[in-house]
């Protein structure tokens, strides 16, 4: 699931870490996407940061730095006002994507 | 904004880069730090770290991919890269670039000549709504297919009256005139226009006011405007008054005013200095074929639409306008004549219709130059991505994608055929007005002004994104495509170099030598076809002639006086010190003028050539008479009509019969009445037409001094033999200017004028001549540099070679063999193009054929040389390596 060529969503899975999270760096998002998922869900590193550098282009996110709680210095990012709208369609579609493939694969 | 704020990342690049950089890294320190903490040992933690992310270089290419303004940084930092390189090896780009602009330029003069004379809109008001109507039915009449001005006034006068689809129409032809109170100044050209014809075509003054349809009214003061460049170099610029006059024709006329400076007339490659108005007289002629009329189409109105509206008028006004004179046949012709309306916004030009299909055949020539060009520049590169594959193959080991390898270098490319194209419409500048120059004549200066329009640089930009293509594309491909493990292994190294490369370059060298075969074989036809032309026997004496034109409108001769003043003129010429032999004509042979009668003896019709000379024409000429007599000075419209005629003439009407006494009957004309002339004597076939190419028509002369009265003109052309046409011309010009000061007199020399004739097949001996030579050189450089270039990469192999015992005599041939493979492909199929290529330019050939094998086997000949010559050297070359050296290198 958490592949490149499903860019939307990955885009989706790190706008809601953001969202639950507040402000979190990119190594944070992908633990805390593994860790809720059970390890179901692997974001790859090759991954993330192209998809975090272009939400930073799109202005979804706001981008700090700032000092880990082990002291090491590290880019944060949260989610602006557009990130959150763009959150909320994301949701609604993917919703809607989910539906649509359950009811395909609920079809006997 | 966000483009704002990406345009202004491109100056925080490495600001950037560092970010991500210090990003990526405290990332996998952290990853580390939580291993650690989970008991792993840290060199361990490192390892995982390390696996899991991957290339640190490509995933920083990767995010800031990502950026799309990075992808444009990307491209300023490939062009500063490969400028860097060039920088490198200025010997190279040097040969490239002056390649591409020789190439580029050449291509892009013809181009812009074409452009001139051909695309490029006449300079007046919305040129596209302008139609000229055209005559259909003809040729008959003097009507031709070839020239523009066809319409009778009372023609005009109907389409006057009558012009619906049009807002305005208008009428013009143009003219020559002299200067000067006694026509002593300068030759200048005129334009003959109805009142119409600025307002129609949109001009505003520049000075005072232009002809209006008010001036067409008052025709007996003479009135003109004159053309902005006239009235800078003639009148000095002078401001216009109601007093500013000019001496014209020995009038004095008034100057109304001056036309703006872009407006050089209707015709294009020509200039107009005067314009003056139409004034036709209360019973204007109905046979004088001689304007040409244009109209501006109404809105609403297509050409289409106006054609139908003229071939419904057509009827009524061929019908009103038949001129009386003629043959009830011939009438009858007259009324079956149809109106058309074509476009007119680009003018009317006699270089097009002359030209056009020479300038469009040397577009190809200069495009198949710059292709061999195009050629040795993709071998050029090829040698050089070899030379380069260590460096790309270790570019691809970092992580550079094939994709971005390639862009690098179509950039390069790209930046060599940018630099090259705009160094070529440099150079194309001073390429088209010399090739303007070669066109021009003793007679005939053209006007044409050359300058690069959006056109011709969009042409030029086309040219240089085609050869970037051309050149660029293949050695990028290949570069990239190498496998970077074995390139960097192998490097150099390797006894014999990769077949499929070698395979690549040596198309290219077949390629150019097939092309180069297609071009030197174009040139050896034309310029042996200019050779045949101009050392054609005409059958005229054409060394030391003169003619001269005489007009004596002035001296107000009576009409029944003037046979007896020409003769008394033409003795008085021949009289003159230094002058041998001359004779008066109504018409020069090959110099471009015609006149034709329809005739019928007892057993054929058809129509002749007819001219009317004095009786020492033959002589003068060197016509030797077959059969028969002579003219004499008895014959005069007193006397039995005799005709003298040429074997065409017999061939045609009286087929193997004797032709002497035999009646010939001439169809009337107006002014020509219906006659029976009687066959006195007989002569050779000579050249008739100004294009020599045309065969010789039937021809038949006629005593001048039986030209019939009503056709008596006040003026004569003499042809003067004389071992020095200079001296002699000045002589007789002294001696009847001083006899007779009211006459005009203009002066040429024949065989310059014959000469003249030919200067389009001069242009395309001499341009393919030049190109083929230029061919004949790209194919020696190219060849030259791939053969060194495939022994430098066959060092190892020939060392070994010589070292097992070749001899030396076994290398050269060794290589021969490879070249006279190349020729050979190359050759063959260089002969099967050009004799295709051939068919299309056989119009322009004279006295040979495209498939002339004379000069396939010459340029067979010379390409070999040309190849044999390119070989030698590396050849030789290889043949004195020495084994030991050669091998310890490796």
């Amino acid at each position: 699931m958490a592949k490149n060529d499903l860019q939307g969503a990955l885009d989706l899975l790190i706008l809601k870490t953001l969202s639950q999270l507040g402000s979190m760096h990119g190594y944070g998002v992908a633990m805390h996407i593994r860790q809720v998922s059970g390890d179901l869900l692997i974001v790859e590193d090759g991954s993330l940061y192209p998809a975090l550098h272009r939400m930073e282009q799109n202005s979804w996110v706001r981008v700090t730095w700032a000092v880990t709680e082990y002291g090491r210095k590290a880019k944060y990012y949260a989610l602006t006002a557009a990130g959150k709208k763009q959150l909320a369609e994301r949701e609604k579609n993917w919703q809607d994507v989910a539906k649509g493939v359950q009811a395909i694969l609920r079809f006997a | 904004m966000a483009m704002f704020r990406r345009v202004a990342a491109l100056f925080r690049r490495s600001h950037m880069d560092r970010e991500i950089e210090s990003e990526l890294r405290e990332h996998m320190q952290m990853r580390i730090d939580d291993d650690v903490a989970q008991g792993m040992s840290r060199k361990e933690a490192e390892r995982a770290a390390r696996l899991e992310f991957g290339n640190p270089t490509a995933m920083r290419e990767r995010v800031s991919a990502e950026d799309t303004t990075l992808g444009l940084d990307s491209i300023v930092r490939d062009v500063r890269y490969a400028l860097r390189g060039f920088a490198k090896s200025p010997g190279f780009v040097l040969v490239a670039i002056a390649t591409l602009a020789l190439g580029i330029g050449a291509n892009t003069a013809v181009f812009e000549l074409l452009d001139a004379v051909r695309l490029r809109s006449l300079p007046v008001a919305r040129p596209d709504e302008l139609a000229e109507l055209r005559i259909v039915g003809g040729p008959s009449f003097g009507l031709t297919e070839r020239y523009y001005a066809n319409f009778t006034v009372p023609m005009w006068q109907e389409i006057q009256r009558h012009h619906d689809p049009f807002a305005g129409v208008f009428a013009w032809q143009s003219d020559g005139l002299t200067l000067g109170k006694n026509r002593e100044g300068r030759h200048v050209s005129s334009l003959e226009v109805s009142g119409d014809f600025f307002n129609v075509l949109g001009i505003t003054p520049w000075q005072g006011r232009l002809i209006g349809p008010q001036d067409e009214a008052s025709c007996k003061a003479w009135k003109a405007v004159v053309s902005y460049n006239f009235w800078q170099s003639d009148m000095g610029g002078a401001p216009i008054t109601p007093e500013t006059t000019l001496a014209v024709e020995g009038e004095t006329v008034r100057v109304l005013g001056v036309t703006p400076p872009g407006f050089f007339g209707m015709i294009v490659g020509d200039r107009f200095d005067i314009a003056y108005p139409m004034c036709p007289g209360p019973n204007p002629r109905r046979d004088m074929f001689m304007y040409s009329v244009m109209g501006r189409l109404k809105p609403g109105w297509d050409l289409a639409r106006a054609s139908g509206y003229l071939a419904s008028l057509s009827h009524g006004l061929f019908e009103s306008t038949a001129p009386t004179g003629y043959s009830a046949k011939q009438t009858e012709h007259y009324k079956s004549f149809r109106l058309e309306a074509v476009p007119a916004g680009s003018g009317i030009s006699a270089l097009r219709e002359r030209y056009d299909a020479s300038l469009r055949l040397l577009l190809a020539i200069t495009g198949l130059v710059l292709l061999i060009a195009c050629a040795n520049l993709a071998n050029l590169m090829l040698a050089r991505a070899s030379v380069r594959q260590r460096e790309i193959a270790i570019r691809m080991a970092l992580g550079a994608s094939r994709g971005r390898l390639v862009r690098q270098m179509l950039i390069e490319s790209g930046l060599l055929a940018g630099i090259g194209a705009g160094l070529g419409v440099a150079v194309a500048q001073p390429l088209a007005r010399l090739l303007v120059l070669s066109l021009n004549t003793s007679q005939y200066v053209i006007q044409l002004n050359v300058q690069p329009d959006w056109r011709v640089l969009l042409f030029a930009a086309g040219v240089a994104a085609l050869t970037c293509v051309i050149f660029g594309t293949a050695p990028a491909l290949r570069s990239a495509g190498a496998d970077p493990i074995a390139a960097i292994r192998a490097g150099e190294r390797g006894v014999v170099g990769n077949r499929e490369r070698f395979s690549l370059q040596r198309l290219m060298v077949v390629t150019q030598i097939a092309v180069s075969m297609v071009l030197l074989v174009g040139a050896l036809l034309f310029v042996r076809s200019y050779r045949n032309l101009v050392t054609l026997n005409t059958g005229v004496r054409e060394t030391g002639m003169s003619i001269g034109y005489f007009g004596f409108e002035r001296m107000k001769i009576a009409p029944e006086n003037q046979a007896a003043f020409k003769r008394q003129l033409i003795e008085e010429i021949r009289n003159a010190p230094g002058v041998e032999n001359a004779a008066g004509t109504t018409h020069i042979l090959m110099l471009g003028g015609s006149w034709t009668h329809g005739v019928h003896t007892d057993t054929a019709e058809g129509s002749s050539k007819f001219t009317y000379v004095s009786p020492t024409f033959f002589k003068t000429s060197g016509i030797p008479l077959l059969t028969g007599r002579s003219f004499t000075d008895m014959d005069t419209n007193n006397t039995p009509y005799v005709l003298i005629v040429n074997q065409t003439f017999i061939k045609k009407f009286l087929g193997r019969g004797p032709a002497i006494g035999v009646n010939v009957r001439v169809i009337p004309e107006p002014d020509y009445p219906a006659r029976t002339y009687e066959i006195v004597g007989t002569i050779p076939d000579t050249k008739y037409d100004d294009d020599l190419r045309h065969e010789t028509p039937p021809m038949a002369f006629v005593p001048l001094a039986q030209l019939p009265p009503a056709a008596e003109r006040s003026w004569v052309a003499v042809m003067i033999a004389t071992s020095d046409t200079a001296a002699a011309t000045n002589v007789v010009r002294q001696r009847i200017a001083a006899k007779y000061p009211e006459m005009s007199m203009q002066f040429e020399d024949f065989q310059q004028d014959l000469r003249d004739n030919l200067v389009g097949d001069r242009m395309m001996a001499m341009l393919s001549g030049f190109f083929g030579v230029l061919a004949a050189i790209l194919v020696i450089v190219g060849l030259y540099g791939v053969l060194s270039y495939l022994l430098a990469q066959r060092r190892n192999e020939i060392g070994i070679r010589i070292a097992l015992g070749a001899r030396r005599g076994q290398v050269i041939g060794l290589v021969m063999r490879d070249t006279a493979k190349m020729l050979a492909l190359g050759v063959a199929i260089g002969a099967l193009l050009a004799i295709l290529a051939g068919r299309g330019a056989s119009a322009m050939l004279f006295g040979l054929k495209a498939w002339d094998p004379l000069t396939l086997g010459f340029a067979v000949l010379l390409l070999t040389a040309v190849a044999v010559g390119a070989s030698l050297l590396p050849a030789s070359r290889a043949a004195r390596l020495d084994p030991a050296k050669a091998l310890r290198t490796e």
